[in-house]
Protein backbone atom coordinates (compact mmCIF):
# COMPACT_ATOMS: atom_id res chain seq x y z
CA UNK A 1 0.00 0.00 0.00
CA UNK A 2 1.64 2.96 -0.87
CA UNK A 3 0.65 6.53 0.81
CA UNK A 4 -0.96 8.71 -1.51
CA UNK A 5 0.89 12.09 -1.28
CA UNK A 6 -0.68 15.48 -1.57
CA UNK A 7 -0.48 17.69 -5.12
CA UNK A 8 2.74 18.53 -6.05
CA UNK A 9 4.82 16.95 -2.96
CA UNK A 10 7.84 14.96 -4.28
CA UNK A 11 7.71 11.33 -3.02
CA UNK A 12 11.05 9.85 -3.32
CA UNK A 13 11.73 7.10 -5.04
CA UNK A 14 8.86 6.97 -6.46
CA UNK A 15 8.59 8.15 -10.50
CA UNK A 16 6.06 7.62 -12.80
CA UNK A 17 5.89 8.28 -17.34
CA UNK A 18 7.66 6.57 -19.65
CA UNK A 19 11.37 5.65 -19.58
CA UNK A 20 12.95 1.96 -20.64
CA UNK A 21 14.64 1.61 -17.12
CA UNK A 22 11.41 1.27 -15.42
CA UNK A 23 11.10 -2.18 -17.13
CA UNK A 24 14.17 -3.40 -15.48
CA UNK A 25 13.21 -4.26 -11.96
CA UNK A 26 16.40 -4.57 -9.86
CA UNK A 27 14.92 -5.59 -6.09
CA UNK A 28 11.51 -8.40 -7.08
CA UNK A 29 10.54 -8.17 -4.04
CA UNK A 30 9.69 -4.64 -3.28
CA UNK A 31 9.08 -4.01 -7.04
CA UNK A 32 12.15 -1.19 -7.69
CA UNK A 33 13.84 -0.15 -10.62
CA UNK A 34 16.84 0.68 -12.37
CA UNK A 35 15.06 4.06 -12.71
CA UNK A 36 14.39 4.42 -9.45
CA UNK A 37 17.70 4.09 -8.43
CA UNK A 38 19.22 6.08 -10.75
CA UNK A 39 16.96 8.99 -9.78
CA UNK A 40 17.89 9.03 -6.23
CA UNK A 41 21.58 8.98 -7.24
CA UNK A 42 21.43 11.44 -9.51
CA UNK A 43 19.31 13.64 -6.52
CA UNK A 44 22.77 12.80 -4.47
CA UNK A 45 21.86 9.95 -2.73
CA UNK A 46 24.38 7.89 -3.21
CA UNK A 47 25.40 5.95 0.12
CA UNK A 48 24.05 2.33 -0.01
CA UNK A 49 22.16 2.48 3.30
CA UNK A 50 20.38 5.52 2.30
CA UNK A 51 19.28 3.86 -0.88
CA UNK A 52 18.72 1.22 0.63
CA UNK A 53 15.95 2.50 3.03
CA UNK A 54 14.55 4.56 0.73
CA UNK A 55 13.32 2.07 -1.93
CA UNK A 56 13.43 -0.63 0.20
CA UNK A 57 15.62 -2.76 -1.36
CA UNK A 58 17.41 -5.83 -0.01
CA UNK A 59 14.29 -5.48 3.10
CA UNK A 60 12.22 -7.71 1.66
CA UNK A 61 11.52 -11.86 2.16
CA UNK A 62 15.00 -12.95 0.21
CA UNK A 63 17.01 -10.63 2.42
CA UNK A 64 18.69 -8.60 -0.87
CA UNK A 65 20.59 -12.04 -1.91
CA UNK A 66 20.01 -10.67 -5.89
CA UNK A 67 19.21 -6.87 -5.76
CA UNK A 68 21.98 -5.51 -3.14
CA UNK A 69 24.95 -6.48 -5.58
CA UNK A 70 22.80 -4.88 -8.72
CA UNK A 71 22.12 -1.82 -6.51
CA UNK A 72 26.38 -1.45 -5.54
CA UNK A 73 27.44 -1.96 -9.71
CA UNK A 74 24.94 0.71 -10.54
CA UNK A 75 26.34 3.02 -7.55
CA UNK A 76 29.74 1.78 -8.90
CA UNK A 77 29.20 2.76 -12.56
CA UNK A 78 26.92 6.29 -11.79
CA UNK A 79 29.74 7.36 -9.09
CA UNK A 80 32.91 5.96 -10.65
CA UNK A 81 33.77 4.41 -7.49
CA UNK A 82 34.95 1.04 -7.27
CA UNK A 83 32.60 -1.93 -6.10
CA UNK A 84 35.52 -2.96 -3.09
CA UNK A 85 34.87 0.62 -1.92
CA UNK A 86 31.35 0.45 -1.41
CA UNK A 87 30.30 -1.11 2.10
CA UNK A 88 27.90 -4.45 1.73
CA UNK A 89 24.90 -3.50 4.05
CA UNK A 90 24.73 -6.11 7.06
CA UNK A 91 22.73 -9.02 6.33
CA UNK A 92 19.76 -9.24 9.20
CA UNK A 93 18.90 -12.20 11.29
CA UNK A 94 17.39 -14.31 11.19
CA UNK A 95 19.41 -15.38 7.91
CA UNK A 96 16.49 -17.45 6.74
CA UNK A 97 12.78 -16.25 7.33
CA UNK A 98 10.91 -18.71 10.16
CA UNK A 99 7.42 -18.51 10.44
CA UNK A 100 6.48 -16.99 13.81
CA UNK A 101 4.90 -20.02 15.17
CA UNK A 102 8.06 -22.07 14.87
CA UNK A 103 9.49 -19.88 17.37
CA UNK A 104 7.44 -20.07 19.85
CA UNK A 105 7.14 -24.19 19.32
CA UNK A 106 3.36 -24.07 18.08
CA UNK A 107 4.39 -24.72 14.22
CA UNK A 108 6.65 -27.38 13.01
CA UNK A 109 9.32 -26.53 10.51
CA UNK A 110 8.23 -26.91 6.34
CA UNK B 1 33.04 22.72 4.33
CA UNK B 2 32.26 26.36 5.74
CA UNK B 3 34.42 27.41 8.03
CA UNK B 4 31.76 29.49 10.35
CA UNK B 5 28.00 28.94 10.85
CA UNK B 6 25.48 30.24 13.01
CA UNK B 7 24.41 27.25 14.31
CA UNK B 8 26.40 24.06 14.08
CA UNK B 9 24.16 20.67 14.63
CA UNK B 10 25.80 17.43 16.13
CA UNK B 11 23.89 14.59 15.15
CA UNK B 12 21.94 13.84 11.83
CA UNK B 13 18.79 11.90 12.65
CA UNK B 14 15.70 12.94 12.47
CA UNK B 15 15.97 15.65 15.69
CA UNK B 16 19.14 16.79 14.32
CA UNK B 17 18.23 17.27 10.98
CA UNK B 18 14.75 18.95 11.49
CA UNK B 19 16.23 21.44 13.88
CA UNK B 20 18.41 22.43 10.68
CA UNK B 21 15.35 22.75 8.95
CA UNK B 22 13.62 25.15 11.58
CA UNK B 23 17.07 26.88 12.22
CA UNK B 24 17.07 27.75 8.04
CA UNK B 25 13.56 29.05 8.07
CA UNK B 26 14.97 31.62 10.47
CA UNK B 27 17.34 32.94 8.59
CA UNK B 28 20.60 30.88 10.01
CA UNK B 29 23.75 29.67 8.63
CA UNK B 30 23.64 26.21 10.00
CA UNK B 31 25.82 23.38 9.22
CA UNK B 32 25.14 19.26 10.84
CA UNK B 33 28.05 17.02 11.25
CA UNK B 34 26.95 13.51 11.27
CA UNK B 35 29.50 10.41 12.17
CA UNK B 36 27.56 7.96 10.18
CA UNK B 37 25.01 7.92 7.41
CA UNK B 38 21.85 10.47 8.26
CA UNK B 39 19.13 8.21 10.18
CA UNK B 40 22.12 5.90 11.45
CA UNK B 41 21.34 6.48 15.12
CA UNK B 42 18.53 5.00 16.42
CA UNK B 43 16.00 7.10 13.67
CA UNK B 44 16.52 4.52 11.32
CA UNK B 45 15.77 1.63 13.77
CA UNK B 46 12.56 3.03 15.45
CA UNK B 47 9.05 1.67 15.26
CA UNK B 48 7.51 4.32 13.16
CA UNK B 49 4.60 5.42 16.64
CA UNK B 50 3.59 8.82 16.56
CA UNK B 51 0.87 9.70 19.26
CA UNK B 52 -0.33 11.79 21.69
CA UNK B 53 -1.24 9.75 24.18
CA UNK B 54 1.16 10.18 27.37
CA UNK B 55 0.05 9.82 31.12
CA UNK B 56 1.78 13.73 31.98
CA UNK B 57 0.30 17.38 30.73
CA UNK B 58 3.72 18.30 29.25
CA UNK B 59 4.24 15.31 27.16
CA UNK B 60 0.38 14.95 25.91
CA UNK B 61 0.57 18.96 25.33
CA UNK B 62 4.10 18.98 23.14
CA UNK B 63 2.84 15.82 20.97
CA UNK B 64 -0.46 17.13 20.61
CA UNK B 65 1.58 19.60 18.54
CA UNK B 66 3.80 17.27 16.78
CA UNK B 67 1.03 15.52 15.72
CA UNK B 68 -0.98 18.94 13.89
CA UNK B 69 2.98 19.62 12.23
CA UNK B 70 2.87 15.97 11.36
CA UNK B 71 -0.08 16.29 9.24
CA UNK B 72 1.59 19.68 7.78
CA UNK B 73 4.96 18.38 6.78
CA UNK B 74 4.30 16.78 3.57
CA UNK B 75 3.18 20.04 2.07
CA UNK B 76 5.28 22.39 3.90
CA UNK B 77 8.80 20.52 3.10
CA UNK B 78 7.40 19.49 -0.44
CA UNK B 79 8.44 15.76 -0.33
CA UNK B 80 6.10 13.25 1.24
CA UNK B 81 6.96 12.11 5.24
CA UNK B 82 4.58 9.06 5.11
CA UNK B 83 2.26 10.11 8.20
CA UNK B 84 -0.67 8.52 8.41
CA UNK B 85 -3.15 8.84 11.29
CA UNK B 86 -4.34 5.00 11.58
CA UNK B 87 -4.29 5.61 15.77
CA UNK B 88 -3.34 3.83 18.96
CA UNK B 89 -5.24 0.98 20.42
CA UNK B 90 -3.92 0.37 24.01
CA UNK B 91 -5.58 -3.32 25.26
CA UNK B 92 -6.51 -3.58 29.58
CA UNK B 93 -5.87 -7.01 30.67
CA UNK B 94 -7.36 -6.38 34.54
CA UNK B 95 -10.31 -4.17 36.20
CA UNK B 96 -7.30 -2.24 37.80
CA UNK B 97 -5.17 -1.65 34.47
CA UNK B 98 -8.97 -0.53 33.17
CA UNK B 99 -9.41 2.00 35.71
CA UNK B 100 -5.92 3.65 35.10
CA UNK B 101 -7.19 3.94 31.47
CA UNK B 102 -10.69 5.72 32.11
CA UNK B 103 -8.60 8.15 34.71
CA UNK B 104 -6.33 8.61 31.25
CA UNK B 105 -8.98 9.16 29.31
CA UNK B 106 -10.25 11.88 31.26
CA UNK B 107 -6.77 13.37 31.18
CA UNK B 108 -7.16 13.34 27.30
CA UNK B 109 -10.07 14.98 27.11
CA UNK B 110 -9.57 17.40 29.35
CA UNK B 111 -5.94 19.06 27.10
CA UNK B 112 -8.18 18.42 23.74
CA UNK B 113 -7.11 14.93 23.02
CA UNK B 114 -10.13 12.34 21.15
CA UNK B 115 -9.03 9.29 23.45
CA UNK B 116 -12.13 7.13 24.26
CA UNK B 117 -13.15 4.31 25.57
CA UNK B 118 -14.15 1.46 23.34
CA UNK B 119 -15.22 -2.45 23.92
CA UNK B 120 -13.60 -5.70 21.99
CA UNK B 121 -16.21 -5.45 19.48
CA UNK B 122 -14.88 -2.46 18.49
CA UNK B 123 -11.52 -2.84 18.62
CA UNK B 124 -12.16 -5.89 16.39
CA UNK B 125 -13.28 -3.58 13.80
CA UNK B 126 -10.24 -1.58 14.07
CA UNK B 127 -8.19 -4.49 13.64
CA UNK B 128 -9.38 -7.61 11.67
CA UNK B 129 -6.94 -10.03 13.43
CA UNK B 130 -7.19 -9.02 16.73
CA UNK B 131 -7.30 -11.95 19.54
CA UNK B 132 -10.46 -10.05 21.77
CA UNK B 133 -10.65 -12.79 24.73
CA UNK B 134 -7.61 -11.33 27.01
CA UNK B 135 -8.80 -7.54 26.76
CA UNK B 136 -10.92 -5.99 29.04
CA UNK B 137 -11.22 -2.71 26.78
CA UNK B 138 -9.06 -0.67 24.75
CA UNK B 139 -8.09 2.72 24.85
CA UNK B 140 -8.33 4.33 21.23
CA UNK B 141 -6.90 7.43 19.88
CA UNK B 142 -7.94 7.45 15.72
CA UNK B 143 -5.48 11.02 15.59
CA UNK B 144 -2.64 9.31 16.10
CA UNK B 145 -0.50 7.06 13.91
CA UNK B 146 2.68 6.57 12.13
CA UNK B 147 5.22 8.31 9.63
CA UNK B 148 8.13 6.77 7.12
CA UNK B 149 11.08 7.20 9.44
CA UNK B 150 13.23 7.01 5.81
CA UNK B 151 11.21 9.59 4.08
CA UNK B 152 10.72 11.65 6.98
CA UNK B 153 14.52 11.99 7.78
CA UNK B 154 14.99 12.71 4.27
CA UNK B 155 12.33 14.91 3.39
CA UNK B 156 13.70 17.42 5.97
CA UNK B 157 17.55 16.64 4.43
CA UNK B 158 16.54 17.49 1.23
CA UNK B 159 14.56 20.82 2.04
CA UNK B 160 16.75 21.93 4.54
CA UNK B 161 20.10 21.26 2.02
CA UNK B 162 17.99 23.28 -0.90
CA UNK B 163 17.71 26.23 1.59
CA UNK B 164 21.51 26.36 2.21
CA UNK B 165 22.36 23.82 5.33
CA UNK B 166 25.18 22.02 5.07
CA UNK B 167 25.31 18.35 6.25
CA UNK B 168 28.07 16.32 6.53
CA UNK B 169 27.99 12.44 6.91
CA UNK B 170 30.82 10.58 7.74
CA UNK B 171 31.98 13.42 9.76
CA UNK B 172 32.58 13.04 13.57
CA UNK B 173 32.68 16.02 15.68
CA UNK B 174 35.85 15.36 17.89
CA UNK B 175 35.79 18.84 20.24
CA UNK B 176 33.62 21.71 21.31
CA UNK B 177 35.80 24.83 21.86
CA UNK B 178 35.12 26.87 24.66
CA UNK B 179 36.24 29.69 26.32
CA UNK B 180 35.82 31.53 29.12
CA UNK B 181 32.31 29.56 29.28
CA UNK B 182 31.00 30.60 25.91
CA UNK B 183 30.89 28.05 22.89
CA UNK B 184 33.57 28.94 19.73
CA UNK B 185 32.05 26.26 17.64
CA UNK B 186 33.63 22.79 16.81
CA UNK B 187 36.55 20.11 15.63
CA UNK B 188 35.92 17.19 13.17
CA UNK B 189 39.37 16.12 13.40
CA UNK B 190 41.60 18.32 11.66
CA UNK B 191 38.56 21.19 10.42
CA UNK B 192 37.71 23.74 12.61
CA UNK B 193 33.93 25.79 12.38
CA UNK B 194 33.49 28.71 14.16
CA UNK B 195 29.85 28.87 15.45
CA UNK B 196 27.26 31.17 17.80
CA UNK B 197 25.71 28.04 18.85
CA UNK B 198 26.36 24.08 18.91
CA UNK B 199 22.97 22.04 19.46
CA UNK B 200 24.14 18.26 20.74
CA UNK B 201 21.42 16.33 18.86
CA UNK B 202 23.14 13.14 19.42
CA UNK B 203 20.80 11.02 21.69
CA UNK B 204 22.27 7.74 22.41
CA UNK B 205 26.02 9.25 21.89
CA UNK B 206 24.91 12.85 24.56
CA UNK B 207 27.01 12.33 27.22
CA UNK B 208 30.16 11.67 25.40
CA UNK B 209 29.21 14.90 23.25
CA UNK B 210 28.97 16.78 26.24
CA UNK B 211 31.97 15.68 27.50
CA UNK B 212 34.23 17.52 24.61
CA UNK B 213 32.76 20.55 26.15
CA UNK B 214 34.16 19.96 29.45
CA UNK B 215 30.93 18.80 31.28
CA UNK B 216 31.12 15.68 33.54
CA UNK B 217 28.90 12.50 31.42
CA UNK B 218 27.34 11.87 34.77
CA UNK B 219 25.71 15.88 34.54
CA UNK B 220 22.90 15.20 32.35
CA UNK B 221 22.62 11.00 32.74
CA UNK B 222 21.54 9.36 29.10
CA UNK B 223 22.53 6.01 29.29
CA UNK B 224 22.27 3.95 25.93
CA UNK B 225 19.53 0.73 26.04
CA UNK B 226 19.47 -1.83 23.29
CA UNK B 227 15.87 -2.65 22.18
CA UNK B 228 15.01 -4.63 19.30
CA UNK B 229 12.43 -5.28 16.99
CA UNK B 230 11.32 -8.01 14.13
CA UNK B 231 9.39 -7.85 10.93
CA UNK B 232 7.30 -10.29 8.95
CA UNK B 233 7.05 -10.47 5.28
CA UNK B 234 4.10 -8.68 3.98
CA UNK B 235 0.52 -9.30 5.00
CA UNK B 236 -2.76 -8.23 3.51
CA UNK B 237 -2.69 -4.11 4.29
CA UNK B 238 -4.93 -3.11 6.71
CA UNK B 239 -5.24 -5.89 9.38
CA UNK B 240 -2.78 -4.17 12.06
CA UNK B 241 -3.21 -0.29 10.67
CA UNK B 242 -3.01 0.93 13.89
CA UNK B 243 -0.20 0.56 17.04
CA UNK B 244 -1.53 -2.75 19.33
CA UNK B 245 0.29 -2.75 22.78
CA UNK B 246 -1.52 -4.59 25.96
CA UNK B 247 1.27 -2.64 28.34
CA UNK B 248 0.91 -5.46 30.73
CA UNK B 249 2.58 -7.97 28.29
CA UNK B 250 5.58 -6.66 28.54
CA UNK B 251 5.39 -3.80 27.08
CA UNK B 252 5.17 -4.78 23.38
CA UNK B 253 3.21 -3.92 20.96
CA UNK B 254 2.48 -4.62 17.09
CA UNK B 255 2.52 -1.78 14.01
CA UNK B 256 1.87 -2.69 10.47
CA UNK B 257 4.30 -0.69 8.14
CA UNK B 258 1.89 1.44 5.82
CA UNK B 259 4.27 0.91 2.89
CA UNK B 260 5.61 -2.41 2.50
CA UNK B 261 2.77 -4.17 4.66
CA UNK B 262 4.92 -6.65 7.06
CA UNK B 263 4.49 -6.03 10.98
CA UNK B 264 6.76 -4.77 13.21
CA UNK B 265 6.67 -6.32 16.24
CA UNK B 266 8.23 -4.57 20.03
CA UNK B 267 8.51 -5.93 23.12
CA UNK B 268 9.94 -4.22 26.57
CA UNK B 269 13.03 -6.19 26.45
CA UNK B 270 16.06 -4.35 27.20
CA UNK B 271 19.82 -4.80 27.94
CA UNK B 272 22.51 -2.37 28.79
CA UNK B 273 23.85 0.03 29.43
CA UNK B 274 25.49 -0.48 25.96
CA UNK B 275 26.74 0.95 22.43
CA UNK B 276 25.97 -2.87 20.84
CA UNK B 277 23.24 -3.64 18.46
CA UNK B 278 23.55 -7.10 17.93
CA UNK B 279 20.27 -8.87 18.02
CA UNK B 280 19.51 -10.95 20.56
CA UNK B 281 17.34 -14.54 20.84
CA UNK B 282 15.88 -13.76 24.35
CA UNK B 283 14.22 -10.67 22.30
CA UNK B 284 12.96 -13.03 19.06
CA UNK B 285 11.05 -15.40 21.53
CA UNK B 286 9.63 -13.00 23.58
CA UNK B 287 8.34 -10.42 20.84
CA UNK B 288 7.11 -13.50 18.88
CA UNK B 289 5.57 -14.93 21.98
CA UNK B 290 3.17 -11.85 22.52
CA UNK B 291 3.29 -10.96 18.76
CA UNK B 292 1.23 -14.13 18.40
CA UNK B 293 -0.94 -13.80 21.42
CA UNK B 294 -2.42 -10.21 20.13
CA UNK B 295 -2.63 -11.37 16.57
CA UNK B 296 -2.84 -15.71 16.61
CA UNK B 297 -3.38 -15.23 12.61
CA UNK B 298 0.21 -13.88 12.73
CA UNK B 299 1.59 -17.69 13.93
CA UNK B 300 1.62 -18.40 10.00
CA UNK B 301 3.66 -15.06 8.72
CA UNK B 302 7.53 -15.50 8.26
CA UNK B 303 9.71 -13.08 10.70
CA UNK B 304 12.33 -11.66 7.67
CA UNK B 305 14.17 -9.54 10.05
CA UNK B 306 15.10 -8.47 13.29
CA UNK B 307 17.64 -5.27 14.32
CA UNK B 308 18.43 -3.06 17.44
CA UNK B 309 18.85 0.21 18.34
CA UNK B 310 19.05 2.43 21.40
CA UNK B 311 16.43 4.30 23.83
CA UNK B 312 18.59 7.23 25.14
CA UNK B 313 17.33 6.81 28.67
CA UNK B 314 17.23 9.38 31.00
CA UNK B 315 16.31 8.33 34.77
CA UNK B 316 12.61 9.36 34.64
CA UNK B 317 12.20 8.13 30.91
CA UNK B 318 11.92 12.11 29.95
CA UNK B 319 14.00 13.95 27.32
CA UNK B 320 16.36 17.08 28.10
CA UNK B 321 16.07 19.81 26.08
CA UNK B 322 17.34 23.44 26.21
CA UNK B 323 20.65 25.23 27.17
CA UNK B 324 23.51 23.89 29.12
CA UNK B 325 23.55 26.77 31.60
CA UNK B 326 27.38 25.56 32.07
CA UNK B 327 28.33 27.17 28.56
CA UNK B 328 26.89 29.91 26.84
CA UNK B 329 25.75 28.63 23.28
CA UNK B 330 25.84 25.50 24.28
CA UNK B 331 21.99 23.35 23.59
CA UNK B 332 20.98 19.63 23.80
CA UNK B 333 18.10 18.13 23.04
CA UNK B 334 18.29 14.33 23.64
CA UNK B 335 17.51 11.56 25.38
CA UNK B 336 14.46 10.81 24.19
CA UNK B 337 13.95 7.46 26.02
CA UNK B 338 12.15 5.58 22.82
CA UNK B 339 9.99 8.62 21.64
CA UNK B 340 12.09 11.12 19.98
CA UNK B 341 10.61 10.10 16.43
CA UNK B 342 7.54 11.53 17.19
CA UNK B 343 8.62 14.31 18.44
CA UNK B 344 11.08 15.64 15.95
CA UNK B 345 8.89 18.41 14.99
CA UNK B 346 7.68 19.83 18.05
CA UNK B 347 10.68 19.96 19.51
CA UNK B 348 12.93 20.88 16.70
CA UNK B 349 10.53 23.90 16.17
CA UNK B 350 11.06 25.03 19.54
CA UNK B 351 14.91 24.44 19.84
CA UNK B 352 14.66 26.44 16.83
CA UNK B 353 13.36 28.94 18.09
CA UNK B 354 15.07 29.56 21.70
CA UNK B 355 18.56 29.44 19.69
CA UNK B 356 17.47 32.37 17.49
CA UNK B 357 15.23 33.95 19.23
CA UNK B 358 14.87 32.75 22.91
CA UNK B 359 11.57 31.88 23.25
CA UNK B 360 9.11 29.99 21.31
CA UNK B 361 4.88 29.55 20.52
CA UNK B 362 5.44 25.95 20.74
CA UNK B 363 3.72 24.55 23.67
CA UNK B 364 6.96 23.15 25.08
CA UNK B 365 7.38 23.01 29.15
CA UNK B 366 10.68 23.82 29.23
CA UNK B 367 10.32 23.55 33.07
CA UNK B 368 9.65 19.84 32.69
CA UNK B 369 12.39 19.11 30.22
CA UNK B 370 15.23 21.22 32.04
CA UNK B 371 18.30 19.54 31.18
CA UNK B 372 19.70 20.01 34.97
CA UNK B 373 16.64 18.67 36.73
CA UNK B 374 18.55 15.72 38.18
CA UNK B 375 21.23 18.04 39.51
CA UNK B 376 18.77 19.25 41.78
CA UNK B 377 17.24 15.65 42.59
CA UNK B 378 14.48 15.96 40.60
CA UNK B 379 12.53 13.20 38.50
CA UNK B 380 9.30 13.75 36.30
CA UNK B 381 6.77 11.26 36.49
CA UNK B 382 7.44 8.57 33.78
CA UNK B 383 5.74 8.79 30.55
CA UNK B 384 4.72 5.07 29.11
CA UNK B 385 7.83 3.71 27.19
CA UNK B 386 6.15 2.51 24.30
CA UNK B 387 7.34 3.38 20.84
C1 LIG C 1 13.54 -0.41 18.73
C2 LIG C 1 13.17 1.05 18.79
C3 LIG C 1 11.85 1.44 18.57
C4 LIG C 1 11.51 2.79 18.63
N1 LIG C 1 10.23 3.15 18.33
C5 LIG C 1 9.88 4.46 18.35
C6 LIG C 1 8.58 4.87 17.97
O1 LIG C 1 7.71 4.04 17.60
N2 LIG C 1 8.27 6.20 18.02
C7 LIG C 1 9.20 7.13 18.42
O2 LIG C 1 8.87 8.30 18.47
N3 LIG C 1 10.46 6.76 18.75
C8 LIG C 1 10.81 5.45 18.72
N4 LIG C 1 12.10 5.09 19.05
C9 LIG C 1 13.04 6.13 19.49
C10 LIG C 1 13.60 6.92 18.32
O3 LIG C 1 14.27 6.05 17.43
C11 LIG C 1 14.59 7.97 18.82
O4 LIG C 1 14.11 8.63 19.96
C12 LIG C 1 14.85 9.02 17.75
O5 LIG C 1 15.24 8.39 16.55
C13 LIG C 1 15.91 9.99 18.22
O6 LIG C 1 16.31 10.80 17.14
P1 LIG C 1 17.63 11.64 17.29
O7 LIG C 1 17.79 12.40 16.05
O8 LIG C 1 17.61 12.34 18.59
O9 LIG C 1 18.76 10.51 17.48
P2 LIG C 1 19.56 9.63 16.40
O10 LIG C 1 18.72 9.22 15.26
O11 LIG C 1 20.25 8.56 17.16
O12 LIG C 1 20.61 10.67 15.85
C14 LIG C 1 21.75 11.04 16.57
C15 LIG C 1 22.91 11.03 15.59
O13 LIG C 1 24.08 11.58 16.20
C16 LIG C 1 25.19 10.98 15.58
N5 LIG C 1 26.39 11.21 16.38
C17 LIG C 1 26.73 10.65 17.56
N6 LIG C 1 27.92 11.12 17.98
C18 LIG C 1 28.34 12.01 17.04
C19 LIG C 1 29.51 12.82 16.89
N7 LIG C 1 30.49 12.83 17.81
N8 LIG C 1 29.61 13.62 15.79
C20 LIG C 1 28.63 13.62 14.85
N9 LIG C 1 27.52 12.87 14.94
C21 LIG C 1 27.37 12.07 16.02
C22 LIG C 1 24.78 9.53 15.47
O14 LIG C 1 25.52 8.84 14.49
C23 LIG C 1 23.30 9.63 15.14
O15 LIG C 1 23.04 9.51 13.76
C24 LIG C 1 12.48 3.76 18.97
C25 LIG C 1 13.80 3.36 19.18
C26 LIG C 1 14.15 2.03 19.09
C27 LIG C 1 15.58 1.63 19.31
S1 LIG D 1 14.95 -8.76 -4.38
FE1 LIG D 1 15.41 -7.07 -3.14
S2 LIG D 1 14.95 -7.77 -1.17
FE2 LIG D 1 14.42 -9.44 -2.40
Amino acid sequence: MQMRAPKGVMVLGQTDGEDPRENIIICRCNEVTQKDVEDLIDRGITDIEEIKRLLRIGMGPCQGRTCIPLVMGIIARKTGRRMEDIKVPATRVPIRPVPAGVLVGELDEE
Amino acid sequence: MRSRADVVVIGGGIVGLSTAYHLAKLGADVVVLEKGYVGSGSTFRCASGIRAQFTDEANVKLMKYSVKRWKELSDELGYDVGFVQTGYLFLATTEDEADVFRRTVKLHRRLGLGTRIIDMDEAREIVPILNTEPFILGQWNPEDGKASPFKSTFAFLMRAREMGVEVHEYTPVTAILVENGEVMGVKAGDRTIKADAVLNATNAWAPLVNEMAGLDRELIPIKPFKHQLVKTEPIKPGLVNPLVSPPSWNDSYIIQDAEDGGVIGGAGVEHGPTYDVTPTYDFLREVVRWMTRIAPPLKYVHIIRQWAGFYAKTPDSNPVMGEIKYVNGLYIAAGFSGHGFMMAPGVSEAMADLIMKGRTKVPLDWEWYDPHRFERGELRTSAFQIG
